[in-house]
């Protein structure tokens, strides 16, 4: 599996072959767009790239709890749904200053990913992936519940950070809030970058991903790793949620859409590749938003999941990813 | 120090120790030798909480400490070098070093450091090394580095599973006397091993493990000149 490391490591032909084959794709169709559609096409990239770095994030949030516990976690998306939802009842309706809403929303979506983890994954920590796996679908389900009954079913807009007057940006109408999002998903990486590279705790887990046995007799404990994993990618998950949601609205039901897409991009990346979720996430919401441009707007979600398909069936393990190691 | 006492343990129906009973004293080496399949890792793996044990006891300095997790036995003072080395390859040999003492993080910072110190006073060629990825290093540097991640967490007891495995006489014979180095410090050596003649030549003690069980024990000077011994595992 790939690692925690922000180098891609001695790529493969076939696997050089398929980078190159994607980057040539998508420049051309960056290309074809630009030439094309001129600086709507120019627009049209850069809400792609705005809603790609979210995708990113959230892919960031599966591949951290995949690296660590081998768990694919679906309630991923429903991270983001809490952060908007929280977002909206303590800024926009409460009144907080956007940044107080910030944290408090991270904080609160944080705690309950911990505590989710204890109280859920934790007790069931000897039972088979797939049994975990269907827990994080009801655990989603159970969120999504919560949140329909807490602020019903209408999406509810959310405040931007700093207005909406769209500010001019190399010939093109961008939202500030676009900006936000491109901070935000840049902090958040370097973030978790430091984590795993710098920091003993982030090191171990590393070294648990590649080698649990040998992380093991030096004392690392899964079960720590696995609540580590679950706070950051709660916590990446509900900033992605909130930093978007004044862009797209948010609503109860908001995070399946967001954690497919996530997925979608975590899988295009290679699961457990914290580059990878980066590329996947960009690619996948630049091409999305060039769909949505060219074909009528329904089709716009079929383009996550034709790569789902696409990758699952010719590269399961992501274009960044390494095919899993044979055991010896 | 170490005992155990009746342990088994299964793998799914299989039974790969059948209620061994094995003692290891404070400041001796004591070897476990025997053939390949013998049960001398799942040992080793039994004690240090890989896998659990499904009877019989492990008592480690009057603690019983049978099944705890890992990292509990690691914060009890025994370390160990797994079979085939298992360094984090990607990593550095320092980053490698420095998650041995993992359990150490948040106190004992200067004593971290003269143990790094410490080993590399053992293994010159790991400070030389440092910030190579050790994936990079030969068979016998890495041998090293899991010995010297192992001492990083300062166990009281220290497990060995086949230190020589797939390495030249030479070096072979070089990590051997690190581990006379040790013991003479002070350390409790608990070394499982396949070529018997050095572990014999090196132990206080030993115990030769035949599917399962303990076929034979002893000083390991009078294995030595066991004739099964000699005919089956020195011959
Ligand atoms: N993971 C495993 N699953 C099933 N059987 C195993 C496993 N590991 C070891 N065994 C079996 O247990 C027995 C003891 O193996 P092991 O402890 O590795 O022996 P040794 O270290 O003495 O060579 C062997 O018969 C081996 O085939
Ligand atoms: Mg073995």
């Amino acid at each position: 599996m790939e690692y925690w490391e922000f180098h891609v490591g001695r790529a493969d032909r076939r696997q050089r072959a398929l980078l190159v084959g994607s980057a040539v794709f998508v420049g051309l169709v960056i290309a074809a767009t630009l030439i094309s559609k001129g600086s709507t096409g120019f627009q049209w990239i850069v809400s792609g790239i705005t809603v790609g770095s979210i995708y990113a994030l959230i892919a960031m949030g599966f591949s951290v709890i995949y690296s660590s516990t081998r768990v694919i976690n679906f309630a991923q998306g429903e991270f983001s749904m809490l952060g908007g939802m929280l977002m909206y009842s303590l800024s926009t309706r409460g009144g907080l200053p956007p940044w107080l809403g910030f944290i408090f929303s991270v904080l609160i979506v944080t705690a309950i990913g911990a505590a989710l983890e204890r109280l859920t994954i934790h007790p069931m920590r000897d039972q088979s992936v797939i049994t975990i796996i269907i827990i994080t679908i009801g655990i989603a389900i159970a969120l999504r519940a919560v949140a329909k009954w807490i602020w019903g079913t209408d999406p509810v807009k959310i405040a931007s950070f700093s207005g909406d007057s769209p500010i001019r940006f190399l010939g093109a109408a961008v939202v500030p809030q676009s900006f936000w999002v491109f901070g935000f998903a840049i902090v958040v990486v370097i973030l978790v970058f430091l984590f795993f590279n710098r920091t003993l705790l982030g090191k171990g887990m590393r070294a648990a991903a590649t080698n649990s046995d040998a992380a093991s007799l030096v004392g690392v404990s899964s079960s720590t790793s696995s609540l580590i994993a679950w706070t950051i990618a709660a916590a990446v998950g509900a900033a992605a949620g909130i930093v978007i949601a004044p862009i797209n609205f948010a609503g109860y039901n908001f995070g399946i859409m967001l954690g497919l897409k996530g997925f979608t991009a975590a899988v295009l990346g290679g699961l457990g590749s914290a580059p990878g979720a980066v590329v996947g996430g960009l690619v996948l919401g630049v091409l999305e938003t060039i769909t949505a441009g060219v074909f009528p707007s329904g089709y716009k979600d079929a383009v996550a999941f034709l790569i789902l398909i696409l990758v699952l069936l010719i590269r399961p393990q992501g274009l960044l990813g390494r095919a899993e190691d044979v055991k010896v | 120090m170490l005992r155990v006492e009746k342990l088994s343990t299964f793998y799914g129906n299989i039974q790969a120790l059948r209620e061994i009973t094995i003692r290891a004293r404070r400041g001796n080496i004591t070897t476990i030798i025997g053939a390949n399949g013998a049960g001398k890792t799942t040992l080793l793996r039994t004690v240090t909480g890989l896998i659990k044990a499904r009877n019989g006891l492990v008592i480690y300095e009057d603690r019983d400490i049978t099944n705890l997790q890992p990292n509990r036995i690691v914060h009890a003072g025994i370390s160990m070098v797994p079979q085939g080395r298992q360094v984090f390859g990607d990593m550095t040999v320092a980053e490698n070093l420095a998650l041995g003492a993992y359990v150490r993080r948040r106190k004992e910072r200067a004593e971290v450091r003269q143990d790094l110190d410490m080993v590399f006073g053992l293994f010159p060629v790991l400070e030389e090394r440092r910030k190579q990825s050790a994936g990079t290093l030969s068979g016998g540097e890495q041998q090293m580095l899991a010995v010297g991640r192992a001492l990083m967490s300062r166990p009281r007891l220290l497990l060995l599973d086949e230190p020589s495995m797939g390495l030249a006489p030479k070096v072979i014979q070089s990590i051997f006397k690190t581990l006379h180095r040790l013991h003479e410090q002070g350390l409790t050596i608990l070394l499982v091993e396949q070529d018997a003649k050095i572990a014999l030549e090196t132990a206080d003690y030993g115990y030769v493990m035949r599917t399962g069980r303990v076929a034979l024990e002893g000083p390991a000077d009078e294995l030595l000149e066991n004739e099964e011994v000699k005919r089956i595992y020195l011959g």
